[in-house]
């Protein structure tokens, strides 16, 4: 069964395709005013073989942790909502929905992306990894024992960004100072103020070993 | 967000080629990030998206002592800090990169999309129009204006600039090459940025079936250079004001110096009087406190953002010092 979840009801079918009739008159009238006096009818200069898709659901498929997921969706569908709704992996939380807050960051190659400004058709052919691939279930990543240890949450609702953000960074910077620290998490909100949780926490993790490599069951001391 | 067609294709020509010739017609989607959020708010509407992801041809960053700086379109803003010739040779457009500081918009957002993006003005971003009007009355002038522009805002349009590298690489003498349906043209800078006087256009002078291919940067041979932004919060957002200034020096006097303001006018604005001001002194706290008080003396600020008119004079007078003290490029 398709979910069609988060999608808007609004536009749908193919009211709001650019039709070819459409493109050509108006390519028309407007060449027409640039070229007044040639000849020349509208001649694109080259290839307009370029295969259009949608508006319609098109097949998508996309490489989640490891693992190549078919799919089908609108071009619309963000990478947030291929994933929460289409594929229920619900590890990336939306809640800005605006490129803001980070709740949604997952990495796409290693970078640390946005998921919710990102269409879903665009990540294709490249390496998406979310939370969930940060634990088998019973370890995890130093960064989720770290936030634990260093109380860096409060309501959590941040958290799964925060932490692929911080993963991300200590990827790229094993071993941060506390001011890069903060200049690499500045893309995530926490409206708890979890802040110095955080920056602790990622310089714990940072000290707990080879980034990416996850620690085994009761690996990590809390502090209190 | 209204459902659109989504192409994909390889070249510049066929990209421009899948362009509507009409605003509205359709989009270029480079990093997206303000993009999709704009489209998910209805404020842009287009029936079809053009995605540059799969043109070789508009990345790469290519330096060359005698011709200086190429950067494609869609390098992004991690690619061009991670960049050791740029680092190394335009410091303030690291600088200016540096300013845009989420690590995910920087390994998302494009040098093409900085220059492209929409403006910030609220009222924009709520559906009132790229001119903020309302049954034909402009909202600004009486409404919430504390961010709007203090230079060139005799209107209709109000809004400032939003783009973090336009200022520097204008100061630079930066040109952008553009592809049209009949070929390859090229354009300054400052010549890429228009005020609007119809909600119909758009602030920059691309035609609706055009694109922004590379930004060419003039060899840094001897320049001062420096950006300077002031800023409410240390991370994820745009500066109140910002300076951007290069410089040569020729025996311890300003020589052809280049001042551009950023997000104080519905264009990156080049102050002449700041220019004027600078040319033939020696910099000192004096002398850069002249240029920024010549900078903002003609400007006109709005009911709610005068303090802007301060810190935009604070911005030169901190870029000439900083440009000064950074000594030139070799």
């Amino acid at each position: 069964m398709k979910d069609k979840r988060g999608t808007s009801r609004k536009g749908g079918g193919n009211r709001n395709a650019l039709s070819r009739r459409d493109f050509l008159r108006a390519g028309a009238t407007v060449s027409g005013g640039l070229l007044a006096g040639e000849s020349r009818a509208i001649s694109a200069p080259a290839a307009p073989e370029t295969q259009v898709l949608g508006p319609d659901e098109v097949p998508v498929t996309l490489r989640i942790n490891g693992t190549e997921n078919n799919v089908h969706m609108e071009p619309r569908v963000t990478l947030l909502d291929a994933l929460r709704n289409h594929l229920d992996i619900t590890g990336a939380k939306r809640v800005c929905d605006r490129g803001t807050c980070g709740a949604c960051t997952v990495m796409i190659d290693g970078n640390p992306t946005y998921s919710c400004s990102v269409l879903a058709i665009e990540a294709q052919g490249h390496e998406i990894t979310t939370i969930e691939s940060l634990s088998d279930g019973t370890r995890f990543d130093p960064v989720i024992h770290a936030f634990v240890a260093n109380d860096a949450q409060q309501c959590g609702f941040c958290t799964p960004g925060f932490v692929m953000a911080c993963r991300a960074f200590l990827n790229k910077h094993p071993h941060p100072t506390l001011d890069q620290v903060k200049k690499g998490l500045s893309g995530n909100l926490c409206r708890c103020g979890t802040y110095h949780g955080v920056e602790h926490a990622v310089l714990e993790a940072a000290g707990m070993g080879h980034a990416g490599v996850m620690a085994p069951p009761g690996a990590p001391d809390r502090k209190s | 967000m209204q459902a659109f067609e989504y192409a994909r294709p390889t070249t510049a020509e066929a990209a421009v080629a899948l362009l509507g010739s009409q605003w509205g017609d359709s989009e270029v989607l480079a990093g997206g990030t303000d993009l999709v959020s704009l489209m998910k708010d209805y404020v842009v509407s287009p029936k079809r998206l053009v995605s540059l992801k799969d043109i070789k041809s508009l990345g790469g960053i290519e330096y060359k002592p005698k011709s200086g700086l190429r950067l494609g379109a869609t390098v992004t803003f991690q690619e061009l800090l991670d960049s050791p010739e740029i680092a190394r040779n335009y410091p303030a457009l690291v600088q200016a990169a540096q300013g845009v500081t989420s690590p995910q918009i920087r390994s998302r957002g494009t040098v093409g999309g900085d220059l492209c993006q929409r403006p910030r003005c609220w009222y924009f971003r709520l559906g009132y129009g790229l001119l903020a009007q309302s049954d034909g009355k402009p909202l600004v002038p009486d409404g919430d204006n504390r961010y709007h522009a203090i230079l060139g805002n005799e209107g209709p349009a109000y809004f400032v600039n939003p783009s973090s590298l336009a200022p520097i690489l204008i100061a630079l003498g930066a040109k952008v090459r553009v592809q049209g349906q009949q070929g390859v043209r090229e354009v300054s800078l400052h010549n890429f940025f228009i005020t609007p006087k119809s909600a119909e256009e758009r602030e920059y002078a691309l035609q609706p079936n055009e694109m922004l291919t590379d930004i060419l940067v003039p060899p840094p041979e001897g320049i001062h250079m420096a950006l300077y932004e002031v800023r409410q919060k240390e991370a994820l957002d745009w500066p109140l004001a910002a300076a951007a200034v290069a410089f040569k020096l020729s025996g311890g006097k300003v020589d052809d110096p280049r001042v551009v303001l950023g997000h104080v006018a519905p264009v990156p604005w080049p102050s002449l009087e700041a220019e004027h001001a600078l040319e033939g002194n020696t910099v000192g706290e004096a002398s850069a406190d002249e240029a920024g008080k010549a900078a903002v003396s003609r400007a006109t600020p709005l009911s709610k953002n005068a303090y802007k008119v301060k810190l935009a004079h604070v911005a030169v007078k901190r870029a000439i010092l900083a440009a000064a003290k950074g000594g030139a490029n070799a």
